[in-house]
């Protein structure tokens, strides 16, 4: 933090940027992270057609091939085998279904818990609006794996289990963000008439005020996919979550890493499948929060 | 004219714009002034016709990283402001130049003692020698504001909006600057209140012989302290006038339209220029005179080109086709 | 202010006693019996009726219940039903191999993050906001697990560099085997305090009181931490202590990943054998420190921002 030589470039210039070239101005369009997402959704919407093999075919005789352009790899399979000879490529391919699977199951247990407790908190106010943010306290004070552990424990690991775990810990950021903007959207004009005008409670808040906050829960939803997915991921890595013999990119690895030391692959592309689906949520995300420009979401 | 000797301040064809998403707001375009020693000026003009930004870049802090400024010289003391480095503008501000930013409850930092805040003026220029504290009391005194010896341990939340406000009044002449900006000091403040804060300017002024950019839309406080008036419009400068001038004969119709819509003595009012229409789109603005859309007495040209400065008299100028 | 702070502990106390209730019931509610996952297979049906009687599971719900809170209270949570150890007692030794871990990576991120947050709003667009903006996207969209696994194939496997798993014998040797798990386990906290940091800085240092500071000749290193970093630091405290306290409980996936002997492995071990009563213990502690966190955090912002103390 010197004083001068590049402080001044920092408070002042006099040159101005380059007018000509748009792009400083506006937001930069994440085209990387759109790219991430559209090979996703083409994984996920078309896996049966691309992917060469059956995920679950195993061929034992042809167990742990590594990819390609490695010695005793073959272009029959591109990334190479798993210790059962299940084609990795495949495998992949169709992890990306379990992926939105889970995570869209999540969201929508938590995002419609969360979005109803924050209406009526935001919107009926006083004491029900007390008790359902001290409820909102509480349940943030409980980090979302005890949930997860108390669950896996009582009824037993699987994918249906991490979704349940995670909608049922996951809503009080939405609860919050909705109430905040259910606060804000009451004291608007078209609010206060549809009031006058006799509108019910029920009808303001499902066609006056939710379609409102579209903007801000998607901007939200983009960002929470992102989390959900890296942490079912974990879950199945931990063998908390989905179970053999499902394609789930957190299994593959968890499978994989028993065969660390000879097979490299096997650990190797279900991670980078995760990331780069990750950083694609997680890009746009930013990119929606630019655009849209909720308030009520943190940077 | 005058000799250069009595000229504290010359803005040059300033240009200052914002950069930002949806484009290059112009907010102060080819603006040329000047201010003499002891002279007090009165900036007028309506909310969004670029007085705080002129004065922000004056200091050099136009905010970032959106605004630059673009072009033009600012001449202080017979020193381009814009060719100094981040330094010496530094040791300049607080110093020689200082500001009244125009908010005061939020200009000071509520997590800070009011003692503190007013002590960095002293410290960051090497004056703080001998009793800080004593010298923040002294300033808190100078203001007026009561039980100085407690209040200079308070924090600002613990302060009212006048009281803030002459916190930022005393920090703004704690170091007897060359160039006062006050940025509507007295907005904020009850009419006795706003009394006391204008003499304590004029008791600057004449101490040290300090000039003064007084920026308000209260046109009766000019009246009260200022010798020369400038009105803005549109992040131009549209007439220069000496006080007297501006109120018995103003030319431009902007100042005619602001004079007019005064209230009557006595009766204050919050919102002053009441003027027909909306103040101009920087963004996109009008091509020729900026007033054009909202003034009665256009003709053709006005909206073809911008008029040039012209001068009525000594002292008095103004950018309308109607004088040219 | 002390008013406040009773509130606090009193909504602290709803919260445990909220908690132990839910875990409790869910607990009971599962169908596996403790006393067939403590005895060998060929046990008699007459040994597990004493055991059973032995942890009180022979009661009513009602009273088991009843007996528990009374025991809780008392600092008894309950045999481990895999050690046959008081369930405390197992978990609080495994307690100082994870504090180790989450202390190191708690002031790792901390100061990596904070640094780079805070340099990347002084100097936007600068390489170390550049640099910041690619780390952070990584430490959020990159799974921990998988991170290990990768640095593990790196260094230990191909390289040979560092260990593969384990705590070490003490010294420079537990040194070389922390490098990795504490490297994994900051990379999401150092991406959030970099990113919570950059913006709140952003908009410490857009306020007016800042450009009052500048306008007073204030020279930039004091404006950045004295004015504008003191304002950020409000929402930092608001992620960065109920961060560390989950930190300090070391991490579940880490530890599993390193054989890290601490207590996130040991849960997951017990989630597995339903070992409720170790469960029961880490669940509650982890609710005492987060309670506890926020009592901290409410202190750490009075001592910051006094307007809290004057309310
Ligand atoms: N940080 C900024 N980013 C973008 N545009 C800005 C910024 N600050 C000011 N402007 C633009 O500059 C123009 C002039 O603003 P300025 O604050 O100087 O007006 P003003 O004359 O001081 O008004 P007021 O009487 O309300 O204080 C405004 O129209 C505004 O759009
Ligand atoms: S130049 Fe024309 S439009 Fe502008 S103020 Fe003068 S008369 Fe009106
Ligand atoms: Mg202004």
């Amino acid at each position: 933090m010197k004083e001068s030589g590049q402080d001044i470039s920092q408070t002042f210039s006099i040159a101005p940027p380059d007018e000509a070239s748009g792009k400083k101005l506006g937001v930069r369009t994440p085209y990387l992270g759109l790219f991430f997402l559209g090979l996703f959704f083409f994984m996920v919407i078309f896996a049966d057609l691309i992917s060469p093999y059956d995920p679950y075919a195993s061929d034992l005789s042809k167990g742990t091939l590594p990819p390609f352009w490695e010695k005793g790899g073959s272009a029959a399979h591109l990334l190479g085998t798993d210790f059962l000879g299940r084609d990795q490529l495949s495998r992949i391919i169709h992890g990306s279904r379990m992926s939105l699977i889970v995570s869209l199951g999540c969201i929508a247990i938590y995002g419609t818990i969360g979005v109803i407790l924050g209406l009526i908190s935001g919107f009926v106010g006083g004491r029900t609006d007390m008790i359902i943010m001290r409820l909102t306290d509480i349940w943030q004070s409980v980090p979302g794996l005890i949930v997860i552990l108390l669950l896996v424990s009582v009824i037993g690991p699987s994918a249906k289990t991490v979704i349940i775990s995670i909608g049922i810990a996951g809503w009080p950021g939405y609860a919050r963000i909705v109430r905040g903007e259910c606060l804000s959207l009451k004291q608007r004009d078209f609010v206060r008439l549809a009031k006058v005008a006799g509108c019910s409670n029920i009808r303001i808040m499902a066609s006056h005020i939710f379609p409102n906050t579209i903007n801000t829960l998607l901007v939200l939803t983009t960002m929470d996919i992102a989390g959900i997915i890296v942490l079912s991921a974990t879950l199945s890595f931990l063998g908390l979550g989905t179970q053999p013999p499902s394609c789930d990119w957190g299994l593959m690895l968890a499978e994989g890493r028993q065969y660390i030391t000879y097979a490299w692959w096997l650990v190797t592309f279900p991670g980078v499948a995760i990331a780069i689906t990750v950083i694609g949520f997680n890009l746009t995300g930013d990119w929606l929060r630019e655009i849209l420009d909720p308030k009520q979401v943190l940077r | 004219m005058a000799s250069r000797k009595d000229i504290l301040l010359e803005v040059k064809n300033l240009k200052t714009s914002f950069f930002t998403k949806k484009g290059v707001i112009k907010a102060v375009d080819d603006v040329s002034f000047t201010v003499k020693k002891g002279e007090v000026i009165g900036l007028v003009g309506e909310s969004g016709s670029g007085k705080s930004v002129t004065s922000l870049s004056i200091m050099r802090l136009v905010p970032q990283p959106a605004g630059k400024i673009v072009s033009g010289e600012i001449i202080f003391n017979n020193e381009n402001l814009l060719n100094k480095s981040e330094t010496e503008m530094r040791e300049l501000r607080g110093n020689n130049i200082s500001m009244i930013l125009q908010d005061p409850m939020v200009s000071l930092n509520q997590l800070l003692t009011v003692g503190y805040q007013i002590g960095e003026t002293f410290k960051h220029h090497g004056k703080a020698d001998g009793n800080l504290l004593d010298k923040c009391i002294n300033v808190l005194k100078k203001v007026r504001v009561p039980s100085p010896e407690t209040r200079v341990n308070n924090y600002p939340f613990q302060f009212s909006g006048g009281m803030c406000q002459r916190v930022l009044i005393g920090t703004g002449i704690a170091n007897n600057p060359e160039l006062l900006i006050a940025d509507e000091p007295t907005t904020a403040l009850d009419v006795t209140i706003q009394a006391q804060i204008l003499q304590l300017m004029k008791d600057l002024r004449n101490e040290t012989n300090a000039s003064i950019i007084l920026i308000t839309h209260d046109l009766a406080t000019i009246a009260q302290i200022c010798t020369k008036v400038y009105v803005m419009y549109g992040g131009r400068i549209v007439e220069k006038a000496p006080i007297k001038d501006f109120y018995k004969n103003p030319q431009h119709p902007y100042s005619e339209g602001l004079i007019k819509s005064v209230p009557v003595l006595g009766k204050r009012v919050k919102r002053l220029f009441a003027i027909e229409g909306q103040p101009p789109n920087l963004l996109h603005p009008p091509p020729g005179c900026r007033f054009e859309p909202r003034c009665t007495k256009a003709k053709k040209v006005c909206s073809q080109k911008y008029p040039p400065e012209i001068e009525l008299k000594k002292d008095h100028q103004v950018s309308c086709w109607l004088y040219g | 202010m002390k008013v406040f702070l009773l509130k606090r502990l009193g909504f602290a106390v709803f919260t445990m006693f909220f908690v132990v209730t839910i875990v409790f019931f869910l607990f009971r509610s599962g169908e596996a019996d403790p006393a067939a996952i403590m005895l060998p297979p060929d046990a008699t049906p007459r040994d597990m009726e004493i055991l059973t009687k032995n942890f009180g599971l022979d009661k009513p719900l009602p009273i088991q219940y009843l007996n528990f809170l009374k025991n809780a209270l008392r600092g008894d949570f309950g045999k481990s039903f895999r050690y046959n150890e008081p369930a405390a007692k197992v978990l609080f030794e495994r307690f100082p191999a994870s504090i180790q871990l989450g202390v190191t990576a708690f002031f790792f991120s901390a100061i990596l993050g904070l640094s780079i947050g805070v340099l990347s709003a002084v100097r936007r667009d600068g390489w170390i906001d550049r640099f910041g903006r690619v780390l952070a996207l990584g430490g959020m969209s990159i799974p921990a697990f998988w991170l290990g696994v990768m640095l593990m194939l790196l260094f230990s496997v191909n390289l040979g560099w560092l260990p593969v798993a384990g705590r070490g014998e003490g010294g420079l040797d537990t040194l070389r085997h922390m490098i990795l798990p504490v490297i994994c386990l900051s990379g999401y906290p150092i991406a959030l305090i970099t990113r919570i940091s950059r913006s709140s800085m952003i908009d410490a240092l857009k306020s007016d009181y800042v450009v009052m500071a500048r306008i007073k000749g204030v020279p930039e290193p004091y404006v950045n931490i004295i004015h504008a970093f003191k304002n950020a630091s409000i929402t930092l405290i608001t992620i960065m202590v109920p961060m560390a306290t989950v930190m300090l409980l070391g991490s579940v996936v880490i530890e599993t990943i390193f054989s890290w002997p601490g207590i996130g492995r040991l849960v997951v071990e017990s989630t597995f054998a339903r070992d409720y009563p170790v469960v029961q213990v880490f669940i509650l502690l982890i609710t005492f420190l987060i309670t506890s966190a926020y009592i901290v955090a409410d202190i750490l912002y009075a001592l910051v921002d006094q307007r809290i103390r004057f309310q």
